[in-house]
């Protein structure tokens, strides 16, 4: 090969980096070593790590222990969907553009907007990105969020917010949980870009939505719904209700916890932001001889094409987990996601009463709810002890809750994991169950 | 339109845009040598009547499926009117660049900057 | 669908593809009322009805219209989606600067390890000690590569590690009482960079390119003002070449107040010999789906972690993952999110954890000898390709752009094949899926008229890359004798060319149930 190059060494064809900035020594690490070998390593990591099958976890605030079927670790091992990369040549991509048009469609049916994308990195900075949209299109530089959204999604909120040159705004719930509508209305003037609210939202109430996007759209600002997609399978749409653009976080659709990532985001929006959506979407049309095909659509919006005028940098998402996402709506089915949702639903009830604990939050939840626990330190210092997990402390993010306790309760959690829980956390010390 | 064509009555813009004036007024498009570089018109955006434009400057887009080009005024002046069938047919622009496919009629502010456009013959050097 | 479509079958044509009969229909069409893969768990608490529990303002009142199908037609289906996608377990997939290197199948058994995979984001770190002592030395890897000391694992992917290094440079210039509103980035950058540059609130202002395909020096000195915040850069470039000047260009980018921010989806060409940070690079992200194999999965997951010098350190997203205490290992690792001058948080959670097992797989697989050997090879083969495209019968249709020797890839003109032969890249690009290998990556760098950037990777044998040079050659003999078979290309895939103007003139962006 150095013969066809013509060169004498592989040496030669570093020629160009000048030596003063050449490596003169090895890389500090470690040596290569064999497939078995760095198997047993990171094994023997993974085994310090106490995972949702080694406690029985109530642990929630914004990633769920769902249960994914087989099938669709099946399907996501194939070379087919595993490897490719985006589909630019599609031709020979029409299994991972279709995939994303059936993601496209199942989103719009859930969320009840219009128009979905393929996909974006996850929910707290798909909802940065609705923030970007609202800035491109109304041209304001205020943000309006509820405190009510996942503190992490505030955060990017604001951590974004400081590229796009625009304020935000938080507006405090109730003393019942839920976002304080006087103050949203209040909050928003000529200057407002958008308005963020969540569905259930962080605590789990549901919201009164159409009420929320009526009070916050007053001024022409953009209604934005970070809503957890599995409850929306009992929940009205967002797209019903007034809202704009809807957003969230995808991980409880057929994807792994995995520590935090890789999930999904999705964003949906009214047919009139279309052009101005972040991210991949896929759209049918035929081939030259009349065939049924699909292509990537409307990449004038994109990085490669606009450039610096691009809707939204974005170019590599999160696809493989948009197929764990369609293919888990798909195996619920139109009635099981509502069977499961429903579920969910009067578990989360059902734990609620069980608990016997002061509700921060005593209007309807879904599949999270956030309680009062005198002692939190002791529940989990018990609770660790049995590997039970009570759930997410609520004081680290709203210190007004700061002897809060956010408890999850997906299907996973039986009538007997609740109960234990009660046991737990009637068991205080010195005091009889 | 298959062959490139430069009509002998309209005035041209180095950005490959014509003008053809009538009086203070002036209708604007983009030459054959811009719809044959942009490829099939799949997208254009034009500005709201009463929008003022100044010559040199762009005043709207226009997308085909792998690109997007500025449109620019040739001339300044405050449009009166938009070609509102391209929002339905934006192929007219590939098609009949210079008839159908014209994109905006403007009331001129300045009608001596008529002077600084090109004819057809300096155009077609240009290219 | 017969292959031949009117014309006679060309030679070097694959056999007639059995996927290429089936017309598409989705998941919502083959739906049947009443049909179910999904069982829900037994009711073990009340039955209380829905609408005790659930206000009427937010009652769904319609289901969502998701498909009815039992689990064989569901598995079916998609197995039969996934027989339509040309993947790179099946065959040469050179897309320049994406790196299609070989994805280790070990990779994906260590990430569906349960203590990885079924890991809560909000454990405990007590009882998260491996996965954080992962993150750790992942960290640290990844900073011995790139030669710079702190590193934040949380961007998602390239772009987002882009914007991340931006919010940083703003932050720097702040904290300093600087106000700084542009960023330069070459004419040749990738279309992310100044789509991030314009997110960060910046103004974008281009370089140009000398004739030796590197930055301009003089352009760069007269742009390089007291107003510039960063200069975006890929070394080497998006045309495959190493800019010799690099530390002058740092220099003269540090003498204007501004960093130097090293974009990594070039990374895979100097790992072992040569360091961004030792080039004077501030910033730098990589791209953990490119140069560290995770699967590129159709369009993503992927990760786009940050490197960053010590005056940048402070501004680092939220959580860092330290090690305190015990220097012989016995360290507890720690999520520190006591940073009062961190940009804040760009996504929730630590980042894509998941992305992070297999790139650290990767990195103890290969070790510090094997990464340069990685380089090494990848340029190698590059020079190889590139000497063989140079050859007669293929050189003179497809000149190199800029004939100096190139790193991992490099681009090569149509205008050649175009002027002589009446063929496009377009064409060429589309009459390769006939013959089994995926196109490079056409009409990028936007400089190079009918570009086709090549990047065969490391991981591709040579007699792959002859196979690749004899594809193309026999394409180009194909037109010379006849044009019209490639500019009709392709004709053995599931699909022929596709109406992209009817797609984006009238968007149809999900299915809808008949009327």
């Amino acid at each position: 090969m150095l013969g066809a190059i013509g060169v004498d060494s592989v040496d030669e064809l570093f020629a160009d980096i000048p030596e003063s900035v050449r490596l003169d020594r090895e890389i500090d690490l470690p040596p290569g070593l064999s497939e078995q070998e760095v198997h047993d390593h990171l094994a023997a990591l993974a085994a310090r790590n106490r995972h949702a099958d080694a406690e029985v976890s109530f642990l929630g605030a914004g990633m769920y222990d769902h249960y994914v079927p087989a099938l669709i670790d099946n399907l996501l091992s194939r070379s087919e969907f595993l490897t490719p990369y985006t589909p630019y040549q599609p031709e020979i991509s029409q299994g991972g553009l279709q995939v994303m048009f059936e993601f496209q469609t199942a989103i719009s049916e859930l969320t009840g907007m219009p128009v979905s994308n393929a996909s974006v990195y996850e929910g707290p900075s798909a909802v940065a990105a609705a923030g970007y949209l609202a800035k491109l299109q109304t041209r304001r530089t205020k943000l309006v969020a509820s405190r009510g959204l996942h503190p992490h999604s505030r955060a990017a909120l604001r951590t974004h917010a400081v590229g796009y040159g625009m304020s935000v705004e938080e507006v405090p719930l109730t003393g019942k949980g839920a976002t304080d509508i006087e103050a949203l209305a209040a909050a928003i003037d000529d200057d407002t870009a958008a308005v963020f609210v969540q569905q259930p939202n962080f605590l789990g109430t549901v919201e009164e939505l159409g009420e929320l996007a009526k009070a916050g759209g007053g001024t022409g600002a953009l209604v934005v719904c970070a809503a957890d997609p599995l409850a929306l399978g009992i929940l009205k749409p967002p797209g019903e209700q007034g809202v704009d653009i809807c957003v969230g976080e995808g991980q409880t659709l057929g994807n792994r916890l995995d520590f935090g990532g890789p999930s999904f985001g999705f964003f949906a929006a009214s047919e009139r932001f279309l052009r101005k959506m972040p991210g991949r979407i896929a759209g049918e049309t035929r081939d030259v001889e009349g065939k049924r095909g699909f292509v990537l659509t409307l990449q004038t919006r994109e990085q490669h094409i606009r450039r610096d005028k691009a809707t939204h940098n974005i170019c590599t998402a999160q696809a493989l987990n948009a197929l764990a996402g369609v293919v888990y709506l798909s195996w619920l089915g139109k009635r099981g996601l509502v069977e499961l949702a429903e579920l969910m639903l009067r578990r989360t009830h059902h734990a609620r009463e069980s608990l016997g604990l002061d509700a921060i939050n005593p209007g309807p939840v879904v599949r999270e709810f956030a309680v009062r626990v005198p002692d939190l330190d002791g529940l989990f210092e018990r609770a660790r002890a049995e590997r039970v997990n009570p759930g997410y402390r609520l004081g680290r993010d709203y210190p007004e809750y700061e002897d809060g306790l956010l408890v999850a309760i997906t299907e996973r959690r039986t009538r007997e994991d609740i109960e234990r829980l009660a046991r737990l956390v009637g068991e205080r010390a010195g005091v009889a169950a | 339109m298959a062959e490139a064509s430069y009509p002998e009555d309209l005035k041209y813009h180095a950005e490959h845009d014509w003008a053809r004036i009538d009086g203070d007024q002036a209708t604007f498009g983009i030459t054959w040598y811009a719809q044959d570089a942009l490829g099939e018109v799949v997208f254009f955006d034009p500005p709201e009547v009463g929008t003022q434009v100044s010559k040199d400057q762009a005043y709207a887009e226009v997308e085909s499926v792998k690109a997007v080009s500025d449109v620019f005024a040739p001339l300044s002046g405050e449009i009166v009117e938009v070609n509102e069938a391209l929002a339905d047919s934006p192929e007219n622009i590939n098609a009949d660049p210079y008839g159908d496919g014209w994109m905006v009629k403007v009331r001129l502010s300045d009608t001596s900057e008529v002077d600084a456009l090109m004819d057809v013959a300096a155009y077609r050097e240009l290219l | 669908m017969s292959a031949g479509s009117g014309r006679a079958a060309a030679e070097g044509e694959r056999p007639l593809d059995p996927r290429a009969g089936d017309e598409a229909v989705t998941i919502f069409e083959r739906s049947s009322s009443g049909r179910r893969a999904f069982v829900a768990p037994a009711l073990d608490v009340p039955e209380v009805p829905v609408a005790e529990l659930l206000p009427a303002s937010q009652l769904r009142e319609q289901p969502a219209e998701l498909p009815e199908i039992s689990e064989p037609e569901l598995v079916r289906h998609y197995v039969m989606l996934s027989s339509k996608n040309f993947h790179l377990d099946e065959g040469f997939y050179p897309l320049g600067s994406c790196t299609m290197k070989h994805n280790p199948k070990l990779h994906e058994r260590v990430a569906a390890l349960p203590g990885h995979a079924r890991l809560h984001p909000l454990q405990d770190p007590e009882y998260a000690q491996g996965a954080l002592e992962l993150m750790w030395r992942l960290q640290n890897a990844l900073s011995e590569i790139a030669g710079l000391p702190h590193v934040s694992l949380q961007p998602s992917a390239g772009s987002h590690g882009e914007l991340a290094g931006l919010l940083l440079t703003r932050a720097y210039h702040e904290d300093r009482g600087e106000r700084k509103t542009k960023v330069l980035t070459p004419d040749t950058a990738h279309g992310t960079n100044p789509a991030t540059v314009t997110m960060a609130g910046y103004e974008v202002v281009k370089v140009g390119t000398a004739d030796d395909g590197g930055v301009d020096l003089d352009d760069l000195r007269a742009k390089a003002t007291d107003e510039v915040a960063c200069l975006m850069l890929t070394n080497p470039n998006t045309l495959g070449l190493f800019d010799r000047n690099i530390e002058e260009i740092a220099r003269i980018v540090h003498d204007a107040g501004a960093t130097l921010y090293y974009d990594g989806a070039n990374l895979n060409a100097i790992m072992g010999v040569a360091r961004p940070g030792d080039m004077g690079f501030d910033i730098v992200h990589y791209n953990l789906h490119k140069t560290f194999t995770q699967p590129h999965g159709g369009g993503g997951p992927g990760a786009g972690p940050i490197a960053v010098s010590d005056r940048i350190e402070q501004f680092l997203p939220t959580p860092q993952v330290l090690r305190r205490g015990g220097d012989n290992g016995a360290g507890r690792f720690v999520l520190d999110d006591d940073r009062p001058k961190s940009i804040g948080k760009l996504r929730g959670f630590h980042g894509n954890f998941g992305v992070f097992v297999r790139s650290y797989a990767y990195i103890r697989s290969l070790g510090a000898d094997g990464l340069k050997d990685a380089s090494e090879v990848a340029v190698l083969n590059a020079n190889y390709l590139k000497a063989r495209l140079a050859e007669e019968g293929i050189g003179e249709y497809l000149p190199i752009a800029f004939d100096r020797t190139c790193m991992h890839e490099f681009v090569l003109s149509g205008r050649g094949a175009k002027e002589k032969l009446g063929v496009r890249t377009l064409d060429i690009a589309k009459r390769m899926l006939d013959h089994g290998v995926h196109p490079p990556t056409v009409y990028f760098p936007l400089l190079v008229a009918e570009a086709l950037m090549i990047e065969p990777t490391e991981t591709e044998t040579k007699e792959r890359l002859d196979g690749f040079a004899d594809v193309v050659r026999a394409i180009l003999e194909e037109a010379a004798a006849d044009p019209e078979i490639a500019r009709n290309a392709p004709y053995t895939t599931p699909v022929r060319r596709l109406d992209e103007a009817a797609a984006a003139k009238q968007p149809v962006v999900r299915w809808r149930p008949a009327a």
